[in-house]
């Protein structure tokens, strides 16, 4: 396969598994928690290279899945404990990223892994960071981590998604029936880490967020429906990746960057031909002719 | 070895007042349950930044200052305007707003590195903060920026405190509450620019909301809350800044994680709503209630 082709499958995958999980986080008001995990994921990357001093995916996954579920839990916590929810998510996030960053610049010279990386992230060099079995290429790390993740996503939602649905969209009722809440909640966030700490080492945090939360965010407008919300916000995180792949190469400019910019033109087309929630329906019928 | 001692306490008057001012306003923003606005806008700066650059051709604090003032206002009309007018949620359009306009910035970034010959060191310092780099002219602007705002806070204090605890009251008795937040969402503006500089984007939010979030656990009173949060603010900045330079680690981080462990403090030991005194409070009044329950049954059963 082409490079360009590795590089529209790796944006198309983060496409993918961030459209599945954000329309959850979209749905539960949640949409700020993954700004905050996609920061703090970074302490876990860290602190993954510090116990194990490797790199490898499969560290980085579980110190990111820990300190993406530390992070949600505290969040949690400090709101039982009476604070606000906005100032919960703002405190804990840039406290661990805080320390995430100083240990990165304590360890600088052996970590491969800078700040400027993980923020923005490099999916130019994806294609030639190769998984090798018994000598042979077997395509790029990312594509496998991303596959594996998108697995992973694609076995919860299916598993759970009347429990998923039910506690999404009426909290009160889904306590009644005797879903566990807790544990829906938690996996989702799990989810969620996972998908960001995939996603993070290709596209870097401030992509992960955009995918997670603009597409969904979309899909919110164009339907009613959560199993057409979630192919609708997948679809649409594929085809931003595509639109954003397409002017990064024309102007020579950071594709991740271009891809977000991407999902805000889809998201600001929407807003207004959406057919039953777009501004221009509404003003018609506030208007008729 | 002069020199040395003129940079550094450069950094200390800096991250004081710019600790003073953000712990400040921070408080109005997090009593107006707005905390993550700063996020938005601290990412929303960066097109302005680099659009000043792109105009200008070369590095100017105060243009940059000007270009992401401007770019962060806009993000926070955006903000309203998907609030307002669609179905999407203030968390979904603070989250939209905040990384469609940060990978604007980033697009601008890479174009500048491109076609400018790579002379974009100063944009780069915004992104991460990098408070030892900072020049005089810089401290200039910083100074004069974080006072301008510390003034206009205690000139409209009244108006600020009104607007944030009783809108209708405030409309009734005849105060712009729009322009009024209009003039908060200005000065907010503002110290977030001037902290990108010193602390970076993703944790000048930080700066805003820990202070003032600690502050919360010592007082009631608006007045004294303000005072803290500047206070706090105030003492983080030094503190990490202190600590930066004998431990050559980064400066912003460490004043965040300072801030963040004052918050801790006053969560657990502050003396009302801390968590240890509400314990101990809970404790007695449990001890008072079995003793209470112990005489009615010595009192039935004689």
């Amino acid at each position: 396969m082409s490079y360009t082709m590795w590089i529209l499958l790796t944006a198309s995958l983060v496409g993918i598994n961030c459209g599945l999980v954000g329309t959850f986080l979209v749905l539960r008001k949640m949409s700020m928690l993954s700004d905050a995990i996609s920061h703090s994921v970074l302490l876990g990357i860290v602190g993954a290279y510090m116990i194990s001093h490797h790199l490898q995916g499969v560290s980085m996954l579980v110190g990111a899945l820990i300190v993406g579920l530390l992070t949600t839990f505290l969040v949690q916590w400090l709101h039982q404990k009476g604070v606000q929810n906005d100032a919960a998510i703002g405190v804990v996030f840039t406290c661990l990223f805080a320390i995430g960053v100083v240990l990165i610049s304590l360890f600088a010279d052996r970590v491969h892994l800078d700040v400027e990386h993980a923020l923005m992230g490099e999916i130019a060099f994806v294609p030639w960071d190769v998984l090798e079995v018994g000598g042979k290429s077997i395509g790029p790390k990312a594509i496998w981590l991303l596959g594996f993740v998108l697995a992973i996503n694609i076995f919860c939602i299916v598993f759970a998604y009347k429990e998923l649905k039910i506690s999404s969209f009426d909290h009160e009722m889904a306590v009644t029936l005797g879903i566990p809440v807790v544990l829906i909640h938690y996996v989702l966030m799990g989810m969620l880490s996972l998908t960001t700490v995939a996603s993070f080492d290709s596209v870097g945090a401030i992509l992960v967020v955009a995918m997670l939360i603009v597409p969904s965010a979309t899909a919110y407008l164009w339907t009613d429906r959560l199993s057409v919300m979630l192919i609708c916000s997948a679809f649409i995180g594929v085809l931003a990746s595509m639109i954003g792949y397409t002017i990064a190469t024309v102007f020579n400019v950071s594709i991740s960057g271009a891809i977000a910019v991407s999902t805000g033109v889809i998201f600001f087309i929407s807003l207004w031909i959406a057919p039953k929630y777009g501004l221009l329906r509404k003003w018609l019928k506030k208007s008729p002719a | 070895m002069n020199r040395m001692d003129i940079n550094v306490q450069w950094v200390f008057t800096s991250m004081a007042l710019l600790g003073l001012a953000s712990g400040m306003i921070g408080t109005f923003a997090l009593l107006k349950k707005q905390s993550l606005i700063g996020d938005a806008m601290a990412h929303a700066a960066l097109p302005g930044i680099c659009i000043a650059f792109l105009l200008y051709g070369q590095k100017s604090l105060l243009l940059f200052l000007i270009g992401a003032a401007c770019s962060g206002y806009i993000a926070t009309i955006c903000i309203q305007f998907i609030v307002k007018h669609t179905r999407v949620k203030e968390d979904a359009a603070i989250g939209i707003v905040l990384s469609v306009f940060f990978g604007l910035g980033i697009v601008l970034l890479t174009w500048i590195n491109q076609h400018e010959g790579g002379n974009q060191s100063g944009i780069h310092d915004f992104l991460f903060g990098k408070a030892a780099s900072l020049t005089g002219s810089d401290v200039n602007v910083l100074t004069v920026t974080a006072v301008t705002v510390i003034i206009m806070i205690l000139i409209f204090f009244k108006e600020f405190k009104i607007i944030t605890f009783d809108r209708a009251f405030a409309q009734g008795i005849g105060i712009s509450v729009s322009l009024l937040n209009g003039v908060l969402m200005f000065l907010i503006v503002s110290v977030v620019v001037i902290g990108l500089q010193a602390v970076g984007v993703v944790l000048m939010s930080a700066l805003l909301i820990t202070p003032a979030l600690a502050a919360r656990y010592w007082t009631e009173k608006l007045e004294w809350m303000t005072l803290l949060a500047g206070g706090f603010g105030a003492l983080s900045g030094v503190a990490g800044a202190y600590i930066s330079l004998i431990a050559y680690a980064p400066t912003g981080p460490l004043v965040i994680i300072f801030a963040t462990m004052l918050f801790i403090f006053s969560f657990l030991f502050a003396p009302k709503r801390g968590l240890c005194s509400k314990m101990i409070r809970r404790h007695i009044e449990r001890k008072k209630l079995q003793s209470q329950q112990l005489m009615y049954k010595r009192g039935e059963q004689l």
